[in-house]
């Protein structure tokens, strides 16, 4: 695992050994640069890159790509989000040939969450692709130098490959199988769904580690903060593949409201020192939704700052 | 009992009102009747088990139509009672010709009779 | 079968305006078994017409008519030597029955009197539920006969997504979970060794992506 395939500065930083660290910001609902400028500027000293989100949830917002060339340009290191629901094949390649040209170095697949979620509940979706094969595609046209279609690709991509793994999503067995699944299809890094029930999540990384999977990829343990009981209560019952334990709920709700933010960010940190230890995870990703300006209290009392320099 | 009831009221004998069809309840319109109800077995007496509620939904289909097609939904009815209540036999038949005479007549017999003229 | 469902007739009598002398077409095939354009439909559907337009002042003529099929020459030729005394035909066929008199009587306005749906089964009577989407390249020898391009809501050749909940879709909680399914059936088939095989990047040529398809067989060809 210490061969390097790209100029990935998290691809450097995991390979060299070091706890990587993720965040991610969503792009305005707008085009309104100034809104991602201002969360990465928040973030830049104690993440390793940054997740731009492509139209979560479904909704409209500014493009992915354009958001990661605007990081790109402020000097930090972009996740190019990229789900297969809005665009077919040709576009993909197309948007990929596109970052690349911006040396976006890192992409995350997706499929995407289903439209009825979104803005444009009554809109056509593509899927032309599913995740696993638009991982194949990345990697085909980075290794093999070629579009789907056969032809040569001049400069072809060099990025660094992810996918997300839900580990608590049902059906639970096929979990760790589909993990491997899309390591067969060339994934080399996961960022996993935010982590709530730690057991169930060390099982999955206990399972992996059994199929030597984790000595195949790097997986980053997915964390988001509760800035309230609110939010605790909402990602328990509302999101879907979610899995939030009623301890936490209870937990969030034995405090004031005006404590309950602090309480939610000790119990990502709390969180993040005990994952620190897994055998298996190799760093975090860590979704602030709209909180990104606690991302990096969140890296210091976790003991992850300051970040290795690889450059 | 000997009771009496409206005297415009023609009465159509089935054996279970599940027999009752959305076109016969149409048909009865077509033909010129200002109302229509249909008088099951009180429901979960039904000797079909379900007839009188299949009767019901099917009511239920005719008055979204007629309301619809503007002839009003409410000269379509649908009632549950048991064969000893002969009051109730009654009462349901002056409070049915009361909303009829309300509603007044079928617009589809005064049509019919001008078209003709 | 093909499932279609009646449109409202409100939508209808808004297509009907103008004409005078309606031919209302039922199909004796699928529609009849959906019950949503066989010849109790139709009747239906005739006698609510008639009560409509008679209520509107207006002499308008409905009449009837169900034919075994709507989706073949031979039966469509039934209304040949009839179908110029009409106004319009409104077909409650499916869409292929409606575009094929179309195709046929060129002087007639054919109009549709249901929406179709899907191909599916009737799951008990009074619902049916998709199962086929014509993708032209049949994957259920991979997928343990359940079909992820109909049945899952993101068409996931190598399912199940983050969404998939308590066997239920994210989409919807009263939809299942196309690779719940799956997966249940792999197990029960003693195949879950099969999950873990890569279903390759389709070609979709042979589905609506392609343009109009045909199928022709020379050996039956006439």
């Amino acid at each position: 695992m210490n061969e390097e395939k790209t100029p990935s500065k998290l691809e450097k930083i995991l390979r060299a050994g070091h706890l990587a660290v993720t965040s991610e910001c969503g792009p305005p609902r707008g085009s309104e640069a100034g809104h991602i400028t201002k969360k990465a500027e928040m973030i830049r000293n104690h993440v390793d890159a940054v997740n731009i989100t492509d139209n979560q949830t479904s909704v409209t917002r500014l493009c992915s790509l354009a958001a990661c060339i605007h990081l790109k340009m402020m000097g930090l290191e972009p996740v190019l989000q990229m789900v297969t629901r809005d665009r077919n094949r040709i576009a993909i390649q197309s948007d990929i040939l596109g970052a690349a040209s911006f040396d976006i170095f890192n992409i995350l697949c997706l499929s995407g969450d289903h439209q009825s979620f979104g803005d444009n509940p009554k809109g056509q979706n593509v899927f032309d692709l599913d995740s696993m094969q638009l991982i194949q595609t990345v990697r085909h046209m980075r290794d093999e130098g070629k579009f789907l279609g056969g032809d040569s690709i001049e400069r072809p991509p060099r990025m660094f490959v992810g996918a997300a793994a839900n580990p608590f999503a049902d059906p639970f067995e096929i979990r760790v199988p589909r993990l491997a699944k899309k390591i067969a299809a060339g994934v080399e890094f996961i960022q996993t769904q935010c982590i709530y029930n730690v057991e169930k999540f060390e099982l999955w990384l206990k399972l992996a580690r059994e199929r030597g999977l984790t000595e195949k990829i790097f997986i980053l343990a997915g964390v988001t903060p509760f800035k309230s009981v609110g939010m605790a209560k909402y990602m328990k019952n509302r999101v879907p593949g979610m899995d939030v334990p009623d301890e936490l709920v209870k937990r969030m709700s034995g405090v004031a409201k005006e404590k309950q933010p602090e309480e939610g960010l000790q119990i990502c940190v709390e969180t993040i020192q005990r994952l620190k230890e897994q055998k298996g995870v190799r760093g975090f990703h860590i979704m602030a939704i709209e909180w990104e300006e606690k991302v990096p209290e969140i890296v210091e009392r976790s003991g992850l700052y300051p970040r290795p320099n690889v450059n | 009992m000997r009771l009496q009831y409206p005297s415009g009221i023609r009465i159509i004998c089935l054996p279970c009102t599940g027999k009752v069809d959305l076109l016969h309840l149409l048909h009865c319109f077509e033909k010129g009747a200002d109302g229509v109800y249909v008088v099951g077995c009180l429901e979960g007496a039904c000797q079909f088990n379900t007839g009188n509620l299949r009767a019901r939904k099917r009511v239920a289909l005719a008055q979204e139509i007629l309301e619809k097609i503007g002839l009003g939904g409410d000269r379509v009815q649908m009632y549950n009672l048991s064969s000893s209540e002969a009051p109730r036999f009654v009462q349901i038949a002056e409070e049915m010709t009361q909303k009829i005479l309300k509603l007044g007549p079928n617009p589809i017999k005064l049509a019919r009779r001008k078209m003709a003229a | 079968m093909i499932v279609a469902k009646q449109k409202p007739i409100e939508e209808i009598i808004e297509t009907l305006k103008g004409y005078n002398k309606i031919l209302i077409l039922g199909c004796n095939e699928c529609v009849t078994v959906c019950e949503a354009g066989g010849k109790k439909e139709v009747a239906v559907l005739a006698s609510a017409l008639r009560m409509y337009f008679m209520n509107q002042g207006q002499e308008v003529k409905i009449e009837e008519a169900t034919l075994e099929r709507q989706c073949d020459h031979e039966y469509l030729e039934e209304i040949r030597k009839t179908v110029d005394q009409y106004d319009a035909v409104l077909s409650l066929a499916c869409g292929v029955g409606v575009q094929f008199l179309a195709e046929k009587y060129m002087h007639t306005p054919i109009l549709p009197g249901v929406d179709t749906c899907f191909m599916g089964v009737t799951e008990e009577r009074g619902v049916w539920s998709e199962r086929c989407q014509g993708c032209g390249q049949c994957i259920l020898a991979w997928t343990a006969g359940i079909c992820p391009v109909s049945r899952c809501a993101k068409r996931l050749l190598n399912g199940p997504c983050g969404g998939s909940s308590k066997g239920k879709c994210e989409i919807n909680k009263e939809v299942p979970c196309a690779w719940q399914i799956i997966i249940d059936r792999l197990n029960e088939l003693g195949r879950m060794e099969d999950y873990e095989r890569l279903i390759p990047i389709k070609d979709w040529s042979t589905e609506r992506a392609g343009g109009p398809r045909k199928v022709v067989r020379e050996d039956v060809r006439s």
